[in-house]
Order: C-alpha cells, then sequence, then structure tokens
C-alpha cells in the first residue's frame, strides 16, 4: 500500500486549469520532490494533499484512507512553509509544541517529544529563545522541528530553503537529507531548484503547465529525460535543434546545419521523422577528438583541473564542455565528439 | 565647533522651528485653558475644596458618575466584539467587496455625529422602524422604550464610536500572515484553538487599543447621550453643561472637568500597563 495516491487529482480555477487530472503514487518512507517553473502547478498539488486546496476532480489516499474531503486538522500532516509561518508569540519550545497541545499530549511526553525534534534539527537547548532572536537558518530548523514532532503520516515542504542564502541552503540540503535517511519519512518537497531536487529526493516529479512531466529517479531523469524541457531544466545542458533524419529500433539520428555529421543518440518517446528536435549533449561528455566536429573556443572558466569552454560550431551553436585544463589546445579552433550511448535524441518542447 | 557639530544645530534648528507653530497652539489653546481650569476647580467662595467635595457627597453626582463609567464599559464592551466580529469578516472578503464594507465602516467618520444622532432618534422612536419591525416579528407585543432610555444611548453610541474599535482591530488581523492560520490548522487544531491560540494573541495589542480608544472617547461623551438619553442617563459631561449653563457654578464644572480628565489618564495609565502608549496611534 502507499502511503499516498492521487488518483485523478485535477484543479481548476474557472477557466483556468492549474491541475490537469494526475495519477501519483508514493511509497511510504519515499522522498519525493516536485519540481518546475512557477505555475507548473507543483505548490498546488503539494496545498491539494494538505488540504489547503480542494480539488476539482480525482481522490487522494493518505494510507490507505481516503481523505480528499479531511480538513487540514484531521490529516495528521507536518507542513513547513515556505516563510516558515512560525508563532512570534510562542517561543521555540512552545512553537514545537503547538501540535501536541492540541492534541492534548501527557506533559512529560510533550516535553520528551519536543526535546527529541530539537534535538534532531540539532537546535538543543534553544527552547526558550523567542523567534525573533534565530536567525534565518535556525527558523526554518524550528519549522521542521515543529512539523516533525506531530509524528505525521507524512511530511510536507513548500520551497522551504527559498529565503536562505546559498551557503547555508546547501548545508540545509545536506542535513535534511541526512534526516531523512536516518529516519525515512514519507516527504513531499516543492522547490523550483534542480540543485536541491537532485541532492535529495529519492524520486523527482518534473511538472509543466499543470502537467505531469516526468517521473523518475535523479539518474533517470538526467541521463533519459523524456524532452528538451526536462533536459533544460535538469543540470547542464547542450541542446541541438534540428530535424530527425533516421529513426528505429530506440534509436535516432539528428541532422543540423553546420554539423559535420548527423547526430546519432537514444530515441525519446514522440519523435517523429523529418519533424523537429534536438540532441542533448552533457557538457561531461564532450571529449576532444581527432578529425570529429570542428569547434571554436570562445570562453574559457578556470575551474581548477577542469575547465568549463564555452564552443561554437561552425553553424554558430554553442556547446558547454567541461575539459582537463591540460587538454585543452593553445589554438582557438579543436575538434570533438561525444559518447554517442550518451546522447539522447529529445522532442522540441520550448 | 567642526563641520558635523554644526550640521547637528542646524538640524536641531529646523526641527525646533518646525515644531514652533503646533507647540504654540498646544500651549495657548490646550495646556494655558487646562491649567486655568484647574485653578478655577480650587477657587470655589466656600473654599478650596468645596467643589470636589460637593461631587464626591451629592448622591445625584454620585449615580452619574457611576452612570458613565457602566454606559463607558457596555459601549466599549460591545463595540469590541462588534468590532471584531467585523474586523474577521472583512479579512474573509475579496478585495472588492472588502473596500466597500470598509467605505461603509469609514463613511460614517465624515458625517457629524449630531446628525447621526437625531437618525437614531427616528429609528429608535416608540412607532419608529425598529419598534414596528420587531412588532411585525412577533418578538415583542409592546413597543420597546429604546429612546430616552439606556438601550438608545448605547445603541448610539455603539454606532458612532464602531470605527475607532474596527481601524485598530482589523490593522492588527490584516498584519497577521495568513500561513500562520493553516499552519495551526495542519497541526491539528480546530477553529475555536487557532482563534484562541493564534487570532486572539496576536490582535491583542490592537484590541487594547480599540478598547483604549473607545472607552475613553464613551467618557466623554455629550451629544448622544444628551439627544438619545432620559433624565436617568445623565453623564459627567451633562453634568458639566448643566453646572456652566443652568448653575452658572464655574469651579464646579472646573471640578468635575478634571474628575473627567483623571478617570481618562487613570485608563491610559492602565492601557499602558498592557501596551505602550505609543500603540495607541497604530490605527489604519
Amino acid at each position: 500500500m502507499s502511503a499516498v495516491a492521487f488518483r485523478g487529482i485535477a484543479k481548476r480555477y474557472g477557466v483556468a486549469e492549474a491541475l490537469f487530472p494526475l495519477d501519483l503514487e508514493i511509497a511510504s518512507g519515499e522522498f519525493i520532490s516536485f519540481l518546475g517553473p512557477s505555475g507548473s502547478g507543483k505548490s498546488t498539488l503539494l496545498n491539494i494533499c494538505a488540504g489547503y486546496i480542494e480539488p476539482t476532480a480525482g481522490a487522494l489516499f493518505v494510507a490507505g484512507r481516503d481523505v480528499t474531503a479531511a480538513p487540514p486538522r484531521r490529516r495528521n500532516i507536518g507542513m513547513v512553509f515556505q516563510n516558515y509561518a512560525l508563532f512570534q508569540h510562542l517561543d521555540v519550545f512552545e512553537n514545537v509544541a503547538y501540535g501536541l497541545r492540541v492534541r492534548r499530549t501527557a506533559r512529560a511526553e510533550l516535553a520528551q517529544r519536543v526535546k527529541d525534534a530539537l534535538q534532531a534539527v540539532r537546535l538543543d537547548g534553544f527552547g526558550g529563545r523567542s523567534i525573533r532572536s534565530l536567525s534565518g537558518g535556525q527558523q526554518q530548523r524550528v519549522a521542521l522541528a515543529r512539523a516533525m514532532a506531530i509524528e505525521p503520516d507524512i511530511l510536507l515542504m513548500d520551497e522551504p530553503l527559498g529565503a536562505l542564502d546559498k551557503q547555508l541552503r546547501k548545508e540545509v540540503q545536506i542535513e535534511i537529507r541526512r534526516m531523512h535517511v536516518a529516519r525515512p519519512r514519507t516527504t513531499l518537497y516543492v522547490t523550483h531548484d534542480q540543485e536541491e531536487a537532485l541532492v535529495m529526493s529519492d524520486r523527482i516529479a518534473v511538472l509543466r503547465g499543470g502537467r505531469l512531466v516526468q517521473l523518475g529517479t535523479a539518474r533517470e531523469l538526467y541521463s533519459r529525460p523524456v524532452d528538451s524541457f526536462v533536459a533544460r531544466f535538469l543540470g547542464e545542458s547542450n541542446l541541438i535543434v534540428g530535424r530527425v533524419a533516421e529513426l528505429g529500433d530506440g534509436r535516432a539520428m539528428l541532422s543540423a546545419q553546420g554539423l559535420a555529421a548527423p547526430i546519432e543518440g537514444y530515441a525519446a518517446q514522440g519523435l517523429r521523422m523529418a519533424e523537429a528536435a534536438c540532441a542533448l549533449i552533457r557538457p561531461e561528455h564532450v571529449r576532444l577528438v581527432a578529425g570529429g566536429q570542428p569547434a571554436r573556443i570562445v570562453e574559457r572558466l578556470f575551474l581548477g583541473e577542469i575547465a568549463a569552454l564555452r564552443l561554437v560550431l561552425p553553424s554558430g551553436a554553442e556547446l558547454w564542455s567541461r575539459l582537463f585544463s591540460s587538454d585543452a589546445p593553445a589554438g582557438d579552433e579543436i575538434e570533438i565528439g561525444w559518447d554517442r550511448e550518451r546522447v539522447s535524441i529529445l522532442p522540441e518542447t520550448s | 565647533m567642526n563641520a558635523a557639530g554644526r550640521q547637528r544645530a542646524m538640524r536641531v534648528a529646523v526641527a525646533a522651528l518646525l515644531l514652533t507653530p503646533a507647540m504654540a497652539i498646544i500651549a495657548l489653546g490646550f495646556v494655558a485653558p487646562l491649567i486655568r481650569l484647574a485653578i478655577l476647580s480650587f477657587s470655589s467662595p466656600a473654599g478650596p475644596l468645596a467643589a470636589y467635595r460637593e461631587l464626591a457627597t451629592v448622591d445625584v453626582y454620585r449615580v452619574v458618575l457611576r452612570n458613565t463609567l457602566v454606559l463607558a464599559l457596555v459601549v466599549s464592551v460591545a463595540s469590541l466584539a462588534i468590532g471584531f466580529a467585523l474586523s474577521l469578516a472583512l479579512m474573509r472578503l475579496e478585495a472588492g467587496w472588502r473596500a466597500i464594507v470598509f467605505a461603509c465602516v469609514v463613511l460614517p467618520l465624515w458625517i457629524s455625529v449630531l446628525v447621526r444622532t437625531f437618525s437614531w432618534m427616528l429609528i429608535l422612536e416608540r412607532n419608529g422602524p425598529l419598534n414596528r419591525f420587531l412588532a411585525a416579528l412577533g418578538i415583542v407585543d409592546q413597543p420597546l422604550p429604546l429612546l430616552f432610555a439606556f438601550p438608545g444611548v448605547a445603541i448610539g453610541m455603539v454606532h458612532v464610536l464602531l470605527p475607532y474599535a474596527i481601524l485598530p482591530i482589523y490593522a492588527a488581523l490584516s498584519r497577521i500572515d495568513p500561513a500562520l492560520l493553516r499552519a495551526s490548522g495542519g497541526l491539528g487544531a480546530s477553529r475555536v484553538t487557532t482563534f484562541r491560540r493564534v487570532l486572539l494573541p496576536l490582535s491583542a495589542r490592537g484590541l487594547a487599543t480599540a478598547a483604549t480608544f473607545t472607552f475613553l472617547l464613551s467618557l466623554g461623551f455629550f451629544v448622544t447621550p444628551a439627544l438619545l438619553g432620559g433624565p436617568s442617563d445623565t453623564t459627567i459631561s451633562m453634568l458639566i453643561d448643566s453646572f456652566v449653563n443652568e448653575r452658572l457654578d464655574w469651579p464646579l464644572a472646573a471640578a468635575a472637568s478634571m474628575t473627567l480628565l483623571a478617570m481618562a489618564l487613570a485608563v491610559i495609565g492602565l492601557a499602558g500597563r498592557f501596551v505602550p502608549v505609543s500603540a495607541l496611534s497604530e490605527v489604519g
């Protein structure tokens, strides 16, 4: 039995579809990220799960129970809000204890559970502090402790790191991942930051325009994206636009102006002969190949042992690559190639 | 004197210059008359404290004092309750409707209290629309004595003072992040618990401001109780009026005024224990 099951869940505002009918099963203890740009429906999905938004159609099951019509307070869900939504009139202890007090938890147990929750987020001894006296990162952790203290069936997080600076964000990402590994809870995590999703998730659901575009592990999404949108959204990508020249047996050839030879690669679903498509070549898969595709180095970023090179093909198409600093020849003109097993030919979605 | 010092001296001089007109008006129009009034209250022909003694010992005056306090209490509690309910309703309205209802709340402030009070006289009459309405519903068989009685005074004053309750309460409520209410619900709290544990504590300052406003204003109210009240609804301000216009006893009127002022200061002092006085200006 899955921990969470969306069955044909959809949301419409007037005539605007915020979310098209969607089916999704989330396993118990799984950390799943909803990744997408703003307006993709990821927050709508999370809020439907929490009970703050009522779906127009479909049913939602949590731990096998139909909770579609249940108000938030009857769902036993821990939510971490984007701006934390901490109670400024209560101290750290009372914020974390809030859900337990509402449940009339016995005093000794309440104290123990608040202590455990604060310990889990490494804030032991902060109980008496006021919310205002905490840094953004600490407030974020209090919000997390408050959500976890009630032992929720599922944990929901709505872009919880959005307000933190980049350095702190990385730390908290790793912290959240560490806590999840130590004590797996079913977690639904909304973000527009692909790196966050890649670091923390067991699986990632990529949304766009209210539709689920692709669902899979970070590796699957990175190496076999279903279209150019997903390819662009996850990791660095070089996309060379052209037309499908050959198609069959799960492989495809893409021809484009100014290429020495057509690009061969894995064929994604939805390709059609002679129609527009693009080839995905990740920067780390670009190699120096004598007698290969000619290219010109126009920019060079020093990254230590590795250099990032911006290359321009004769057609004018741009390509980023990662090469050993010593590899890159002194001259501006080089010849490159790529591993055809790692190239994907994808339908073009602008 | 160095450049920075000169600059600061200049700023102080400019600030002093800007403050002068306002200070002059306050000194001449408020402080000086107040001192004059205080002196007057101690200059009764029968001795310096005679006026105060009379106020404290004559039964009628003591009843009036009590009436005033009871009326102020009833009016401010009612204004607070209605104001809180209305503010909550305002928060839930869509932006367009909220603007309309908000205008209805604030608009009466632009109409003279006298006009509004006269309108209430028409509504509260023995055979006025309110009594006819209640009779039509079968709630009463006899018309209620609303006009020239306590209920009329209370209704009229609540109407006049409601904006002073709504504005600070609404301001406090609108500062509360709606995510807090969602968070409370998500953590398992019922609507009542959320109201008690989140909404009420976070709007406490607004409520205290509203309570102080309405109580202070109703302590010194004149027009409405004078027009809508009966003989037993006399308030201090009406008493002062009769001292001046009928008994021509200026020291007694001054003493009553000072008593009213002392009561107002006591309320502000009491409120200041819960809210900083500066918060009383948090309106709108």
